[in-house]
């Protein structure tokens, strides 16, 4: 059995890397600007499938049923912006204040460059990631005492309540009150390129795979650990879980702490690929779309998540595209198609999944799950 | 004083609109205990539809028929979105819910191409009078009264009709109501129409006060009245009531305050806080669980 | 089960290719008459069609279309090419607005025009910026939008000079003391603008933010009367512009209320007609300023129905419509300049060039700024529903 566990997850490793080395082989003999659309998909595909994934962590691993999610993006954002626009770009991003409160900048704190950038980046993000996680830690004081909707609610709450917070005007100097932060580093400034300002290695899409599938890899380790069994434990029976001396608060606590954590990981993330962090795109839609990313990928399935946060994004935005130009087919003007149109085919799919593929794509199954039946049933 | 009497005017006007969808959110908790996210964008489509009828239309023709389409239309949500999923967990319906909501608002953008449209002026109503020097329009005296009278007649169903006491024999126990043989689809489809109901009079007087609708119109006051909801108390009409008029008028006086940008920030926060103390809402009553 | 995912997943790859398909070859232009050569040029268009600046959005596409109606032909490097405009919803959402800019890029588009609302343009730009493609903004005046990025270039004014000849105006005009100012919260564009106001303005100013999707403005119109303000000064979007300004209309204010260029729409004028509101915005382009143009568009908006619709159901003419017909030929001057399609040599070619438009006299400076020291200033006259001029308002 034992032997089984650590083949299969060698076996995953491998894919894995075989992904990555896939991912910075396309990005560099493929043509950037024909086939932009793709690295744009991919990119904040996988920015999705780590949001997506540390949702999933709470509501269907540990049955926490919470809509902050945008809310802790939105911290994860702010904090890796602050700290990495370059001081020389201060006062042009603060105009409105006449520059901001804040002046360094991790990555030339570590003496820029590419060590600099690497180490600065990843620090910011983990201490964006931190704040989140702190910040959850003292609201999941009061409001993780509540039960399923209620806590919903709750959550989805204090995210309106953070957003007021960050636009308001007298925090101008450390937030930029309604004007967005940018020019800090994004997944582009990861490409390497040459004397002459000629990119020679693309890496930006490998970059964005390379951060969520290290957080996922945690996430899942963690899934697979005690405390993983616990959180499952407290999802399928509280009551019972607490009788065999699960301690209840505690548990969910640091399941809450974590999915923040991971989930502001993924808004500094979310930040690089939009090249600005403005907290009016943290919205509430913003909370739903991870949610059916989950629903969709199957709630309790990791693997699940993350094809569905792909397929998502690539068809909300991407292959739908074409519903909302107005098409002509010889002479024939095809009925319906105008701007609109795609979101309305894409609100019907989503209700087609939901109402009759109830499981999501995965089910509570993970890839590597299939793929050991195939094999068994193939034995037989 | 003018300022005093405009603001609390403002407020009442508001806690009344938002009195008529909450009751729509805490019958359907009550019963289903289902979050009905779709309920405010209902409550838009019922406005949008307005705006269309009245196109071609004569107000008396189109004010009845706007109110028998939304009851249709809650109707049919909760056939096509809601029914087939009674067996599923509460999530899965929720995110149902969530679905409905986003494919009306998107329907509602492709519809209006976008372009904000405006709510016809109903004669009477849209008049403006002046109360103590503050200008209001007539539908802000006429909401609070028709609240009451609506909540009055729906207390009595609730009370004195075979349907209404098979509705609170569901929300108390749902297998147990089913098994003395009441037929539970015909109850929740019951709700959903009294819901959809309350919300089309809910649109015709808040659309009146604030003319221009836009896809998203509908999501602010769901939220706000869902809040109302969850405050008094879900499942408590009372209490949907007095939550709604609490938060329509704290609304009204933090914006008239110097924190106005705070006002939505506020609302979460009093949510938080009375969940917090008292997790049932002000009149909700106290569930303990079976094991 | 199993079967179904696999039939679903070829469907999702038939669409992806269907898509490719579509992006080549579907989006042609609708207007069709007059092709030129069998070479085409690619103009993308990125503006919203949908979100809250949606309605703004289309009728900045309306003067593109119509200025590709009226000249569908360029003339480049001794052959003629015939345009098409390649479109791209960003939703007037930030966070869609990289994944709408790669779709242009993607398409091989020569430039980009557009877009409305400065916060999109910032998001998008970037993506413009890496692919080496430049974008002229039509009507995008936050400063942010062309500072750090060389790609970016405007044909309109910025922030600070309309937010202080709004101040100027408001001073001169009605001697005001104090003003009252009100913005959406968190919206880069209304609180830009209420900044540079505030520091204009000799007066004393109440600043106010309304949550997003707030539709009741009661509150916010009553305290403006309470604290005694002489001007409201609501830089706001279309949606909740109608709003106030019905609302306005309905209680009789008599406040005058100061607009910026977003409320110079239709939709607010009709909100206005038959009150006596007193309603004055600032903008690009005032009905009159060309004669031959505003003709010509109305003719055009008369014979088809869903330009009408998309200008709001009449034929006034929004500022915006008369800037993207403008960045139009600016696009088309800028073709010319490079001699080819090659977005590159478009981008060297942008500024120097110089264009004189419906809306005025066009030229960039360094950091890829019209330099333009002139705004008009409109008044409703709520009786005809149509603005009338009030004044032409210079830098000082």
């Amino acid at each position: 059995m034992k032997k089984t566990v650590s083949k299969s997850a060698w076996a995953t490793l491998l894919c894995v890397a075989a992904l990555l080395a896939l991912v910075v082989i396309l990005e560099n003999v493929l043509d950037p600007n024909k086939n932009i659309m793709v690295f744009t998909a991919l990119k904040k595909g996988a920015v999705y499938a780590l949001v997506a994934v540390s949702m999933n962590l709470l509501n269907g691993f540990t049955g926490l049923f919470s809509l902050g999610q945008a809310g802790f993006m939105l911290l994860g954002a702010y904090t890796y912006a602050i700290l990495t626009i370059p001081v020389a770009q201060r006062d042009a991003v603060y105009y409105i204040y006449n520059g901001s409160a804040i002046n360094f900048s991790l990555p030339e704190l570590f003496g820029g460059g590419a060590f600099g950038l690497v180490l600065g980046v990843v620090l910011a993000l983990a201490l964006g990631g931190c704040v989140a996680a702190a910040v959850a830690w003292l609201i999941g004081l009061p409001v993780l005492r509540l039960k399923s909707d209620y806590l919903a609610i709750a959550t989805l709450g204090f995210g309106e309540i953070i957003r007021a917070v960050f636009q308001w005007d007298k925090l101008g100097p450390v937030t930029n009150g309604a004007n967005a932060l940018k020019n800090f580093p994004t997944f582009s400034s990861f490409n390497i390129t040459n004397g002459s300002g000629e990119t020679v290695l693309r890496l930006s899409t490998f970059t964005a795979f390379l951060l969520a599938g290290a957080c996922i890899a945690v996430i899942v380790l963690l899934i697979n650990s005690t405390y993983g069994r616990a959180f499952k434990a407290i999802r399928d029976d509280e009551v019972a879980a607490e009788a065999m001396g699960i301690n209840l608060s505690k548990h969910k606590r640091l399941a809450f702490v974590i999915s923040s954590f991971f989930a502001g990981v993924g808004g500094g993330m979310f930040a690089m690929f939009a090249n600005q962090a403005q907290a009016k795109t943290f919205t509430t839609a913003m909370t739903y779309e991870i949610l059916l990313i989950v629903v969709i990928g199957g709630i309790g399935s990791v693997s699940g998540s993350c094809i569905a946060a792909f397929l998502y994004v690539a068809a909300s935005e991407w292959w739908l595209r074409f519903l909302d130009a107005e098409t002509f087919i010889g002479g024939f003007k095809v009925p319906l198609l105008r701007n609109g149109f795609r979101m309305v085919v894409f609100s019907v799919v989503i209700m087609i999944v939901v109402l009759f593929f109830r499981r999501g794509i995965m089910g509570d199954k993970e890839l590597p799950d299939l793929l050991e039946k195939r094999r068994k049933e193939r034995a037989k | 004083m003018q300022y005093a009497i405009s603001i609390l005017l403002s407020g009442v006007s508001l806690g009344g609109q938002y009195a008529l969808i909450a009751i729509g959110y805490t019958m359907v908790y009550g019963i289903l205990r289902l979050i009905n996210f779709a309920h405010g964008d209902v409550f838009m489509v019922a406005g949008l539809m307005m705006v269309y009828l009245t196109a071609s239309l004569p107000l008396a023709a189109s004010i009845p028929l706007v109110l028998v389409l939304t009851v249709l239309l809650g109707f049919i949500i909760e056939r096509a979105a809601y029914k087939p999923l009674r067996e599923a967990p509460r999530m899965s319906v929720m995110i149902s819910a969530i679905g409905v909501s986003y494919l009306l608002q998107n329907l509602a953008t492709y519809v209006t191409g976008g372009l904000p449209k405006m709510y016809p002026e109903i004669p009477g109503i849209s008049n403006t009078i002046t109360i103590a020097g503050a200008p209001t329009k007539v539908v802000t005296i006429v909401t609070p009264i028709l609240v009451l009278a609506l909540v009055a007649a729906l207390t009595q169903l609730i009370h004195h009709t075979k349907v209404g006491m098979a509705m609170r024999a569901v929300a108390k126990d749902f297998e147990t109501a089913q098994l003395m043989g009441i037929k539970i689809n015909a109850v929740i489809s019951a709700t959903f129409v009294i819901g959809s109901f309350l919300a089309a009079v809910g649109s015709v007087l808040y659309f009146t006060n604030y003319q221009s609708i836009v896809p998203l119109s509908g999501a602010l006051p769901g939220l706000r009245a869902f809040v109302a909801a969850v405050f008094g108390g879900i499942g408590s009409i009372p209490g949907a009531v007095v939550g709604a008029f609490i938060i329509g008028l704290s609304e009204s006086v933090i914006k008239g305050s110097s924190w106005s940008i705070f006002s939505d920030a506020f609302t979460f926060a009093l949510l938080i806080i009375i969940l917090v103390v008292k997790p049932t809402g002000l009149f909700g009553e106290k569930v303990t669980d079976k094991v | 089960m199993k079967k179904f995912f696999a039939t679903l997943l070829a469907l999702a790859m038939a669409l992806s290719l269907a898509a490719c398909g579509g992006g080549s070859g579907g989006a042609q232009p609708s207007g069709g008459s007059g092709s030129g050569g069998d070479k085409v040029v690619k103009i993308g268009v990125f503006e919203p069609a949908t979100g809250d600046s949606g309605a703004g959005g289309k009728q900045e596409m309306l003067g593109m279309q119509y200025a590709n109606k009226e000249t569908p032909t360029v003339v480049i490097g001794g052959e003629t090419y015939s345009v098409e405009l390649v479109y791209a919803d960003n939703a007037s959402s930030a966070d869609k607005a990289p994944t709408a800019a790669s779709q242009l890029v993607s398409q091989d588009v020569s430039l980009v025009l557009g877009t409305y609302g400065s916060g999109c343009a910032i998001a998008g730009g970037p993506v413009f910026g890496e692919a080496g493609l430049a974008a002229i903004g039509v009507t995008c005046t936050n400063p942010g939008v062309t500072a750090g990025n060389d790609y970016y270039f405007r044909i309109c004014f910025l922030d600070p000079f309309q937010g202080t000849i709004l101040a100027n105006f408001a001073s001169e005009k009605f001697s005001a003391k104090k003003a009252y100012l009100l913005g959406e919260l968190g919206n880069d564009y209304d609180q830009g603008l209420l900044n540079y106001f505030e520091q204009a303005f000799e007066g004393e100013v109440v600043k106010d933010s309304f949550p997003p999707n707030t539709s009741d403005f009661s509150t916010y119109l009553n305290k403006a009367v309470a604290e005694g303000a002489d001007v409201i000064f609501c830089p706001v979007s279309i949606a909740y512009s109608t709003q106030i300004v019905k609302l306005a209309a309905s209680m009789n204010l008599d406040i005058a209320i100061l607009g910026s260029d977003t409320l110079d729409n239709n939709k607010v004028l009709d909100a206005a007609k038959g009150s006596n509101v007193k309603l004055y915005v600032s903008t690009f382009y005032q009905e009159g300023g060309s004669p031959e143009f505003d003709e010509g568009i109305k003719a055009w908006l008369a014979e088809d129905s869903t330009a009408m619709t998309n200008n709001g159901g009449d034929d006034t003419i929004a500022a915006v419509t008369a800037m993207g017909y403008d960045a139009y030929y600016v696009a088309l001057e800028a073709l010319k300049a490079a001699g080819s399609t090659d977005k590159a040599a478009v981008k060297a070619a942008l500024p120097s060039l110089q264009y004189t438009g419906v809306s005025g006299a066009i030229a960039f400076d360094d950091v890829g700024d019209a330099i333009r020291d002139t705004a008009y200033i409109k008044t409703a006259d709520n009786a005809a529903g149509a603005w009338t001029l009030e004044t032409v308002q210079t830098a000082k």
